[in-house]
């Protein structure tokens, strides 16, 4: 999703919310990652500070607050977090760990595979449905790699154990990483 | 950093703080998959030596036992020939001039363009308000006709702002700023 992406020129513009449609973005995502982020939202989003919205091309939106992209969707989907509040909070999302192999092509924006999931050095102790986000640990490493959403569930993922397991969103060192915003 | 995430306490639970590698921008343990590995280990070493022995003392190890199998040699070439480049990209970074312009507009008056600052991570608009702060006087971020962005800023300040740029982004260097006038003929 963010291979390609510069804030000067994919964002189209941004705007401060109402506070209504704050309440709004900040409930879906309370709604979305229930037990992962009660705790800490407040932390997060305080429900004071304003809100900023980039609108970016492809119907991607950003959620900024001072002057930190907080989380992104796409149109109307999930609510993803950023890799960098992941990094400080990483206990909000369940996670599933890549071998050491799948780490370079992750970071090069390809999506997980299945059998990245399943071989000896990945371990998946949770069990997620289909669609839903997760995090990408690797092996041997403690920090989060990537953010995506799960084409299948676990299970299956261990059951097919082909294709692609994990559609990757967001990964380190990608356009979105990198990008600084300053507003 | 180097402790494994604690499980969830259902009490107050506080940010971890995380130092991000200073010259790729990733976590430490992740540079070894960026172009960058030698620049990283040399900064890793010089501001935070508990991480790097942790890392790297048994990386290297590691690194021996993966290089074995695979295919490596030509990876090396990939990534080598990937840290050239960014390296090639600071350097013309380093090597990209500021022109500080002053343009005759009518008999006294005259306007300073500033061009080529973008080049050294400065944001444009935020730099034409500080000038017209600092100048008491019209700055603007406009389009030249080459389709480049530059800061026209009203009156002859060439030399203050020269000063300022020193003064407020030091990355850029002295040597690379250049002072311009336009000659009243010119045009």
């Amino acid at each position: 999703m963010f291979k390609k992406f510069s804030v000067k020129e994919d964002v189209t513009g941004h705007t401060q919310v109402k506070s209504s449609v704050q309440r709004a973005i900040r409930a879906k995502i309370l709604e979305q990652y229930k037990e992962g982020i009660e705790g800490i939202i407040d932390d997060v989003m305080p429900k004071k500070t304003p809100l900023i919205l980039m609108r970016c091309h492809e119907h991607i939106n950003l959620i900024v607050m001072n002057n930190e992209v907080l989380f992104f969707n796409h149109f109307d989907g999930p609510y993803f977090p950023t890799l960098r509040l992941l990094h400080k909070y990483p206990n909000m999302l369940p996670r599933l760990q890549v071998d050491r192999g799948a780490i370079k092509f992750v970071m090069a924006g390809a999506n997980i595979m299945c059998p990245g999931l399943t071989s000896k050095g990945a371990r998946m102790d949770v069990s997620v449905p289909a669609d839903s986000v997760v995090a990408i640990t690797a092996e041997g490493k403690h920090e989060i790699l990537a953010v995506g959403t799960t084409k299948m569930s676990t299970d299956d993922i261990k059951r097919i154990n082909k294709n692609i397991g994990v559609e990757t969103a967001h990964y380190l060192n990608d356009c979105l990483w990198k990008t600084v915003v300053d507003i | 950093m180097a402790d494994s995430p604690d499980a969830p306490s259902s009490e107050h639970v506080q940010p971890r703080e995380i130092t991000y590698c200073g010259f790729c921008s990733l976590p430490p343990e992740y540079c070894e998959f960026g172009p960058t590995l030698e620049k990283c280990k040399q900064w890793l070493s010089k501001h935070d030596k508990v991480t790097y022995a942790i890392l790297y003392n048994t990386l290297e190890d590691h690194l021996a036992a993966a290089t074995l199998g695979e295919d490596k040699p030509e990876e090396d070439k990939k990534k080598a020939k990937e840290a050239a480049k960014i390296e090639k990209q600071m350097q013309k970074k380093m090597q990209s001039k500021v022109l500080i312009k002053r343009i005759e507009r009518t008999k006294r008056k005259c306007v300073t363009s500033v061009f080529g600052l973008e080049n050294f991570d400065v944001d444009l608009k935020k730099a034409a308000k500080l000038f017209a702060n600092k100048f008491a006087c019209g700055s603007s971020v406009t389009k030249n006709n080459q389709g480049n962005d530059e800061i026209v800023v009203q009156g002859d300040v060439s030399d203050e702002i020269f000063d300022l740029i020193l003064e407020h982004w030091p990355i850029v260097p002295e040597d690379n700023i250049d002072l311009i006038e336009d000659k009243k003929k010119g045009k």
